[in-house]
């Protein structure tokens, strides 16, 4: 109860990011591309689910993903940090690059790039143990930390960059469970920057939330990308249109469109992009 | 030094490599466990891998092989005669030998000197067994020179392994730590390697499973073709008599009864008849009253009721049926003036069927939850009552479902061995008669292997061969029963 | 659903259809009682059962025995009279003799009559001698002085106290005679008699004499072999476990396994007890009867329980967790090692427990390896012979004398106790820890 009415006072402080007030993308000349997807095609055993997709993301800069569901844009995201390597029977062809550095190179330990690329899931998945281990875990699997006040350092800087330090600096030992939903993301969120990645990755990390607390990511989402990169895959327009600079269409397992997300939301250039921001289908 | 020892002192290398390895990396990263690949604790673990692990194969091989190794070695004393005995004799003739060079090493050097001098024939082997009893080896008769040469080689031999087991074993230990110290690197990939050692690990471990099936297929197959050079298969399988008389070591072929199996199995079916018509009605209706109509309060009890059922050891069940139910039974019959043995199918089947009613009530009552509340609904939107809709819809809809679990049910009370050891018969008899007494399988392999009997006679080895007939009937029935029971769930999933 | 007459108006329509309808409904109660039945015929067996066995076996908790005066003539334990006493000469002396003359005493018997000295001997137990051999092995001092002691008496008065032998049937057939009913009334009224906890039943060895007979080296076997599944099936099911749920790829082998595993669970006890005899027995060449080879056996035997029981707790962790350490770069082991093992614990723990009781109370493989073995000295270690708790019941049951039945009886609820300790504790696990996700 009381969570909430700091979140919902937080929200009056630093309103949302009006639509019309959207941020505007970076000039071409000073954006420094920091993944790059090109050709990637993936199949879940006989079936298809990418086609060819060819992605450029810039760093200092929030893009996102959009499509109906099932249109592979989550499938997209989990290329990027290897996620889908675990999942039986998946196959992928193409070439992602992290700065310049192919991921999916024989060399490339996917554990140490889940460190450089961190995810924030669709629903929160706080471990069961207290709020400060939940934050503590990433640094000491990756020895982030050389003493105890460097791991505490880094828990408190972590849920304070999630704007969640205020609100559980008293009940660090308290599970992560017991939190509201907005502030379990959040700490999901502290948890994922913990081991200080360069790319974030979202997957929907808002659908589970209430619109105060989904407004509260929003805001937080602007903050961390003066650090970092950031990938969101949304099922909502107006959330794209209020976060992102650059917005990537997925259709059937294609990348229809991908621009400048004020360009994309007033002048598409593919038919199927109209169709979907207009509410057409999806 | 003994195997176990050499294995504590490993462990505890393992334990000291661990910190060593820990404590290199930190020392290699200058304290910074950045830069590392992996972290410390992965370095430690590495170590104490390397450390281990080769050791340990070695001395898990060794102490495989010492055995046949030196009895190897010792038979190579033996004269032609024994070489050319039958493999129970040679074994008889290498316990005498293994207790001989039990003894060796606790003579002294002056009686040891008798022993040796009496296996070349110095002096007579009674000196040797004079000597060898004074240290609590007492040996049926004088030892044959040869014997005393034989334990001698196979004392000295084993002396020796003993000896150069630790030293092969620390040494290798050593080496591999040393080994494994000069690879440890900021850049080591440590964490990935321990974690493909675990893996290694992990999967060996399910093989167990596999092996331990494989054990079972092999030992007892093994053992039965024994048999089936004995006496001849079709005598097994098709005869109906079933007197396998008293093995004696050294009996003539005379001594050699009649193997039927079918007595056994006609009893085994009887007994499981009579636990399944007992079972299936009452863990079934069991089952139907607990999943559609039970509120919670009589579910909150009636589940701990089948649960204890189910948590009884069948020993108990057994000396239940032995001590109270079958006395019962005839004293009811004799109440009526029907004349019903203690021990009679009746008996061993209805304890049998109280066994199984927990295993069948839970089967059904999982396959009856499976049948879609949809078809329930449809049926009672047309009016029909609770039980009607049980009786037209779920039932015939979960009936291969159940025949899969009453499979299931069949195949425990065919492979049950305490109840009918205790309240059966013991007699074969080919009979329609449920009050009196039969004999099954499971019962006759017990009666056959407990006691002092001589390993390689038909007498003990039948038991292989029933083993075999058992093992395969009820694997046959599960097979086929959770076959069944995948195809009915998938129907629904 | 045929009933269509019944839609139709009409008085006698209607009726029709009401009888039917009231047809349908007693059939509807009928059937509901067959479940109830079913039920009430599972419980009664149930009440049944451990009512014969508590009824049998409760007065096996209690031994009768005689407070004698027993004084322990030098002359007869230490003849040679030898400083410091020579301990063979303790182990062989003819500590029968000091009880029964205690024993004449108090009775005042005849010592002349062959008959009478013979019917007052058979009160007390055969096993006396071994009591008061420990009484002056523990303390040599006592040779020479008088000891106020408990001794046991035999089955029969044991019996007669219990009331198990009826005292209105004719002498000659009561196995104890007149005179002997006499005495042991005369002793009971003078308080030199009476029932006492038995303790004996808890740690004395095997016995012939249904009175000194014992469950300690069952005990001790069963605790070894409980040893030996604890630290080799659990660890290898675990293993098993997580290799099966997390790492198997999909592919032949693991379908093997697999299956293998389902069918190996339904593979009749008595065939594992062959296996562990062929393999461990006759091929490895491991002594008989002894509980590290029952424990091998009841490892294997337990395999595929645990294995079960661990897959469906690790299933039971959610896929989000896993997600979210991996999210954060953690490796395949260091997800299940730091999450979904510890949260999978209380489910591993559960099944191990199901699958100790399984062996605790398993009888048929023990026989194939021979457990049944008359074992009256405790064993130091895993190797040496033993028995278990359910063989030792087996042994009894098997057992003429009427003395055992109680015993055999008393046993099983022992190792009832023991199985319902570790049911509850399984339950409890169970309930603590249930996590909704």
């Amino acid at each position: 109860m009381e969570a909430k009415l700091e979140e919902a006072q937080a929200t009056r402080v630093q309103p949302p990011v009006e639509p019309e007030q959207m941020p505007g993308a970076l000039p071409e000349d000073k954006r420094v591309l920091k993944m790059a997807a090109k050709d990637v095609n993936l199949w879940y055993g006989e079936k298809q689910a990418l086609y060819d997709v060819s992605l450029d993301v810039f760093d200092n800069s929030v893009t996102a993903l959009i499509g109906p569901s099932g249109c592979g844009k989550s499938t997209f995201l989990r290329c990027l940090d290897r996620m889908n390597d675990v999942i039986d029977g998946v196959k992928i062809k193409g070439d992602i690059r992290l700065d310049g550095k192919d991921i999916y190179a024989s060399d490339v330990d996917p554990v140490q790039l889940r460190a450089r690329v961190g995810m924030v899931f669709q629903k929160p998945n706080p471990f069961p143990k207290s709020i400060f281990e939940n934050v503590a875990y990433g640094p000491r699997i990756h020895g982030l930390a050389r003493s105890k006040t460097d791991l505490e350092e880094i828990v408190v800087q972590s849920l304070t960059r999630a704007g969640l330090f205020e609100e559980v600096k008293d009940r660090l030992d308290e599970p992560g469970t017991g939190l509201s939903g907005g502030q379990q993301q959040r700490l999901c969120i502290a948890r994922a920057i913990s081991v200080s990645p360069e790319v974030l990755l979202m997957d929907e990390p808002c659908s589970a939330l209430d619109p105060i607390a989904t407004a509260r990511i929003e805001t937080l989402m602007d903050e961390l990308k003066s650090n970092l990169c950031i990938v969101i895959v949304t099922h909502s327009m107006q959330q794209a249109a209020r976060v992102s600079e650059r917005t990537a269409f997925f259709h059937l397992g294609n990348l229809v469109e991908v621009d400048d997300t004020t360009k994309m939301f007033t002048n598409p250039v593919d038919v199927r992009t109209q169709d979907y921001i207009t509410g057409r289908f999806g | 030094m003994s195997s176990l020892a050499i294995l504590a002192f490993l462990l505890i290398a393992a334990v000291v490599a661990y910190f060593v390895g820990n404590y290199r990396s930190n020392a290699v990263s200058e304290g910074d466990s950045r830069i590392l690949h992996s972290r410390p604790s992965y370095h430690g673990a590495y170590l104490a891998i390397w450390t281990v692990l080769p050791a340990l194969l070695v001395l898990a091989v060794w102490s495989a092989a010492e055995r046949p190794v030196l009895q190897y070695i010792a038979m190579q004393e033996m004269p032609q005669s024994v070489l050319d005995s039958s493999e129970a004799q040679k074994s008889l003739t290498m316990n005498v030998v293994d207790s001989i060079a039990e003894g060796l090493p606790k003579l002294s050097p002056q009686e040891y000197e008798t022993v040796r001098k009496a296996g070349y024939g110095f002096v007579t082997t009674q000196d040797a067994r004079d000597v060898l009893s004074k240290h609590h080896v007492i040996l049926g008769s004088n030892p044959e020179p040869y014997l005393l040469r034989a334990a001698d080689e196979y004392a000295s031999k084993r002396e020796l392994s003993r000896i150069l087991l630790p030293i092969v074993c620390f040494g290798l230990a050593i080496g591999c730590f040393a080994w494994g110290y000069l690879r440890i690197r900021p850049k080591l990939r440590a964490r990935n390697i321990v974690e493909h050692v675990m893996q290694a690990g992990l999967l060996a471990a399910s093989t167990v499973a596999v092996l331990t099936t494989l054990g079972i297929v092999l030992s007892v197959l093994f053992e039965t073709i024994h048999f089936f050079q004995l006496v001849p298969p079709a005598d097994f399988f098709f005869g109906t008599v079933w007197d396998p008389r008293f093995s004696a070591a050294g009996a003539g072929p005379d001594s050699s009864g009649q193997f039927g199996l079918l007595p056994l199995l006609w009893g085994t079916t009887f007994i499981s008849l009579v636990a399944l018509l007992v079972a299936v009605p009452v863990g079934l209706f069991a089952a139907i009253y607990m999943s559609e109509y039970a509120n919670t309060k009589v579910r909150t009890f009636s589940k701990p009721v089948l649960e204890i059922l189910a948590g009884i050891p069948t020993i108990v069940y057994g000396f239940f049926a032995l001590i109270t139910f079958g006395p019962f039974l005839r004293d009811m019959g004799a109440a009526i003036g029907i004349d019903v043995s203690a021990s009679s199918v009746l008996t061993a089947g209805i304890v049998m069927g109280v066994m199984i009613i927990p295993f069948v009530s839970s089967l059904s009552d999982d396959i009856i939850n499976a049948v879609p509340q949809s078809l329930r609904q449809g049926s009672y939107g047309l009016g029909a009552t609770q039980s009607e809709t049980i009786k037209k819809v779920i039932l015939p809809a979960a009936l291969p479902g159940i025949v899969g679990a009453v499979l299931l049910a069949a195949s425990r009370a065919i492979g049950e061995t305490m109840i009918v050891v205790l309240a059966a018969g013991i007699a074969a008899n080919l009979t329609l008669n449920p009050l009196e007494p039969v004999t099954t399988v499971t019962v006759k392999i017990v009666s056959q292997l407990t006691g002092d009997l001589e390993f390689n006679s038909p007498q003990t080895l039948v038991a292989f061969a029933l083993g075999l007939t058992l093992f395969v009937i009820t694997l046959g029935l599960n097979v086929y029963a959770l076959y069944i029971v995948r195809k009915y769930r998938e129907q629904y999933d | 659903m045929t009933d269509q007459a019944g839609i139709l108006p009409g008085i006698s329509v209607a009726n029709e259809s009401h009888k039917r309808l009231a047809k349908r409904h007693a059939a509807e109660r009928r059937f509901r009682w067959y479940g109830i039945f079913a039920l009430l015929f599972a419980l009664a067996f149930l009440v049944f059962l451990f009512g014969s066995i508590i009824g049998k076996g409760w007065t096996a908790f209690l031994q009768t025995s005689a407070h004698l005066d027993v004084y322990f003539d030098p002359a007869i334990v230490n003849p040679s009279g030898s400083n410091p006493v020579d301990q063979d000469e303790l182990m062989r002396a003819d500590y029968t003799k000091l009880a029964r003359t205690a024993l004449y005493k108090v009775l005042d018997v005849n010592t002349d009559e062959r008959k009478e000295r013979f019917a007052a001997n058979k009160l007390l137990s055969r096993g006396v001698d071994v009591q008061l051999r420990d009484i002056v092995m523990n303390d040599p001092s006592v040779i020479g002085k008088h000891r106020e002691v408990w001794l046991l008496a035999a089955d029969d008065v044991d019996a007669l106290l219990k009331g198990s032998i009826d005292r209105d049937i004719p002498e000659a057939r009561r196995g104890i005679s007149d005179q002997q009913v006499k005495w042991v009334d005369q002793m009971v009224d003078e308080g030199m008699m009476k029932k006492r906890f038995n303790t004996g039943l808890f740690v004395n060895g095997a016995s012939s004499y249904p009175e000194t007979a014992g469950l300690g080296v069952a005990l001790i076997g069963s605790f070894f072999m409980m040893l030996t599944v604890i630290l080799l099936a659990v660890p290898l099911a675990v293993a098993a476990a997580v290799y099966l749920e997390e790492f198997a790829p999909k592919n032949r082998l693991s379908d093997v396994i697999e299956v293998n595993i389902n069918n190996l669970a339904a593979v009749p006890s008595i065939v594992f007890g062959l296996l562990g005899l062929a393999v461990f027995i006759n091929f490895f060449g491991l002594p008989r009867s002894a509980p590290l080879v029952g424990g091998l056996v009841l490892s294997l035997m337990t395999l595929p329980t645990i294995i079960i029981a661990t897959r469906a707790a690790l299933r039971a962790v959610p896929p989000s967790i896993r997600q979210g350490a991996m999210g954060v770069g953690a490796s395949k082991h260091q997800v299940i090692l730091h999450h979904v093992l510890p949260l999978a614990l209380p489910g591993v723990l559960t099944g191990t427990i199901i699958g100790l009781v399984q062996a605790l109370g398993e009888t048929a493989p023990l026989l194939m390896i021979g457990m049944v073995a008359f074992v009256a000295d405790y064993p130091t270690n895993p190797l040496e012979p033993a028995t278990a708790l359910p063989v030792q019941i087996y042994m009894w049951a098997t057992a003429a004398e009427r003395g055992f039945i109680e015993r055999t009886a008393g046993a099983t609820m022992v190792l009832l106790a023991f199985l319902i300790i570790m049911n509850s504790a399984a339950v409890y696990l169970r309930h603590k820890f249930e996590r909704k996700w």
